[in-house]
């Protein structure tokens, strides 16, 4: 929460939050950009309660706070705390499953219904290794006719200008975009919801006054506090 | 939509703040837990609601009209229906760090803690002292009196339990909180802030309880060490308003792989030989509706899914008011609680005013919410009963106030029919009572006491 004076680069916390279809490679996106890994056929995400990974730009420093739904969005239970204070999404669909582009736009509803009005949305289109246009000249490993491609580049491209969201077809199996979708964010933060950090919406003034009386939990305890009576 | 597993190890009904701590803890452990709320929100009886859904809940508008509408943006408003604090140094507190729950949320201290003293428009309101040198201050007390309080408070922080050089020669484990007052010498309005506004007991039941000055004076450093440790007051209450905490907790069960599912009615507790063994239940909102079957060797929740296994306790009487200005004589504070202690107005039970602002996100900038309550002392004119915290308030914009709230309690412990139900919350001020619940709610169900210091140490964590 405190400015790192007499750092090179301003840094500044940024939560994310990603949605989508269940399978269309959220956590593999995360796993790719945080490490430059990827496991095949992973297993639903279980523990995470969040990732980070720091982004930096030429003028500043953005340290992703990457929130995951832990499966709550299974049975359309995801809590208003998840999307409480997000300055980013990542909206992601499989590129070889319409539903999930439809999916996906009931999320981009979602979000824009109760995020914080400044969010940055982008919309992601995975598993672009299974078709033609792999971008790293590879082709495919999906057999027979080889493009396993159901959602075109234009219609999800439309779509994403009518609403204006980024725009991107990754594959985290080949890393291809990846870090890219992130930097995009990263730069199409506005410099003004990052200087009021998690207090997005709230003037500066009051961001300061109330500053002084939030507290910090895993602060240490004072020692004496447990046995010994303050009074 | 994705599979309902046959079975699982337990089934959680509702969504309260006690169920998702247990939740979490159990699914950190490694069982395996679906859990539902017949609501389309989490947080049950502890939920926070907007300004909408509180008039629509209450009724109390013209059919036609929407009020709501004249304060501003719904998503600013975050109204608690159990007003709670939590204690800096409370067992709460301590669940939040040892769970990191607090990664997902966000604390502010509540700026102050009030007393009064009198009643009606000579009535004395005023920060109750914490330490000596607050004593010394107090507009509470005479001069002498402030210099036995002061005595009084120095010597709880020195009072060791097993130290009987400590005791000023009282038999501790017998004697009551009224003969250590005595000793002391403290004035009978002394007494009254320090049960009620310190050791926040809701009635004078303590003073008289042999060997009851142990807990008393327990309470009292609670409250002492709780404004030790961040300076204001004692309490701390999360942005967004309480029901992030629930929220906070169903997430934890969430990523150990607890399942959730809101808009779930529950259509019928299967039974095998007298014990509960599973659930028949519909998820509506969604095309078509779902309706499932499903087993559990547990099954836990709260009151209102078990009638017929609880009974009623108590009621409580609570008016929440939107206000656009802060408490009188707080120091236009922007949260505090107020207590009035029942001997000042004539009463059997205290009156409690929790009040907070936008200074913790619960609602747009110029409005108060002050949420005044009392545990029912008569069977009509209950709105009497609320009347001396209510003419604290000074002018009301909208006021909220309902039948009295009946306060349920299981009437068997779980361990013969496997079904675990937790207590209705409390007209307490903080969550003491509510962490105390969870913690014999688990001892009934795992036959362990809950350890939740180092709870997630040494377990696998994907992904971190």
């Amino acid at each position: 929460m405190a400015d790192l004076a007499g750092a090179p680069r301003p840094s500044s916390s940024v939560k994310l939050v990603l949605l989508g279809e269940a399978a269309v490679g959220k956590s593999s996106l995360v796993l790719r950009f945080v490490n430059n890994d990827f496991q095949e056929n992973k297993e639903p995400t279980i523990g995470a309660a969040f990732l980070t990974q720091k982004c930096n730009l030429p003028t500043r420093t953005i340290k992703f706070e990457i929130w995951d739904t832990a499966g709550q969005e299974r049975f359309a239970s995801l809590a208003p705390m998840y999307y409480r204070n997000a300055q980013a999404a990542l909206v992601v669909y499989d590129l070889t499953k319409p539903t999930s582009l439809v999916k996906a736009k009931h999320w981009v509803a979602e979000l824009q219904r109760q995020a914080s009005p400044g969010i940055v949305i982008a919309l992601v289109g995975n598993k672009l290794d299974l078709t033609n246009d792999s971008g790293d000249g590879e082709g495919t490993d999906a057999n027979d006719s080889g493009d396993a491609r159901k959602v075109s580049t234009e219609e999800a491209k439309t779509y994403a200008e009518e609403e204006s969201l980024l725009f991107f077809e990754t594959s985290a199996k080949t890393g291809y975009n990846v870090t890219e979708v992130f930097t995009a964010i990263a730069n199409a933060i506005p410099e003004t919801s990052l200087k009021t950090a998690r207090g997005a919406g709230a003037s500066a003034a009051a961001a300061s006054r109330a500053e002084e009386q939030r507290v910090n939990l895993n602060g240490p305890r004072d020692p004496n506090a447990k046995e010994g009576c303050a009074c | 939509m994705d599979e309902i597993a046959p079975e699982y190890d337990v089934i959680v009904l509702g969504t309260g703040l006690t169920e998702c701590i247990l939740s979490g803890v159990l699914s950190v452990k490694g069982k395996k837990v679906l859990h539902i709320d017949r609501n389309d929100h989490y947080g049950a009886d502890a939920a926070s609601v907007n300004l909408e859904v509180l008039f629509k809940k209450y009724g109390n508008y013209a059919k036609g009209t929407e009020p709501w509408k004249q304060y501003g943006r719904l998503n600013d408003w975050n109204i608690d229906l159990v007003p709670k604090f939590l204690m800096s140094s409370g067992e709460l507190t301590n669940i939040l760090v040892s769970t990191d729950v607090t990664r997902y949320l966000e604390f502010k201290q509540v700026a102050g803690s009030y007393v009064q003293q009198g009643s009606g428009p000579r009535a004395t309101v005023a920060k109750v002292p914490s330490d000596a040198g607050e004593a010394l201050r107090s507009p509470l007390m005479g001069i002498f009196e402030k210099r036995r309080m002061k005595g009084f408070i120095e010597w709880v922080g020195s009072f060791n339990v097993k130290d009987t050089a400590t005791h000023k020669g009282l038999d501790i484990n017998t004697c009551t909180m009224k003969e250590v007052y005595d000793k002391f010498g403290l004035e009978t309005t002394t007494k009254d802030f320090i049960g009620h506004a310190m050791a926040l007991y809701p009635n004078d039941a303590y003073i008289d309880l042999k060997g009851g000055a142990v807990e008393a004076i327990d309470r009292i450093r609670l409250y002492g060490n709780s404004v030790a440790r961040y300076g204001k007051s004692p309490y701390i209450y999360p942005l967004y308003g309480l029901g992030e905490l629930p929220q906070g907790f169903a997430r934890l069960s969430a990523i150990y792989g607890g399942t959730y599912m809101l808009n779930t009615t529950v259509d019928e507790l299967v039974y095998e030989d007298g014990k509960a063994v599973g659930i028949k239940a519909t998820m509506t909102g969604v095309d078509p509706e779902m309706t499932f079957e499903t087993k559990a060797k547990m099954i836990l929740g709260d009151p209102s899914y078990f009638p017929g296994k609880v009974r009623v306790v108590g009621h409580v009487l609570r008016a929440i008011c939107v206000l656009k200005h802060p408490l009188a004589s707080t120091n236009d504070a922007d949260s505090c609680q107020l207590i009035i202690p029942q001997s000042q107005v004539g009463r059997k039970n205290d009156i409690y005013i929790a009040c907070v602002s936008s200074a913790h996100n619960v609602c747009p900038k110029g409005y108060w919410i002050a949420i005044v309550s009392t545990i029912a002392e008569t069977a009509a004119n209950h709105h009497l009963e609320l009347a001396p915290g209510l003419e604290r308030l000074g002018r009301i914009e909208e006021q909220f106030m309902g039948s009295p709230i009946p306060l349920y309690e299981p009437l068997e412990d779980g361990t013969r029919d496997k079904i675990f139900i937790s207590k209705s919350y409390d007209a307490s001020s903080h969550f003491e009572s509510t962490t105390d619940d969870v913690r014999d709610i688990y001892r009934r169900l795992a036959g362990e006491e809950l350890v939740v210091e180092g709870l997630r140490e040494g377990i696998q964590v994907a992904d971190e």
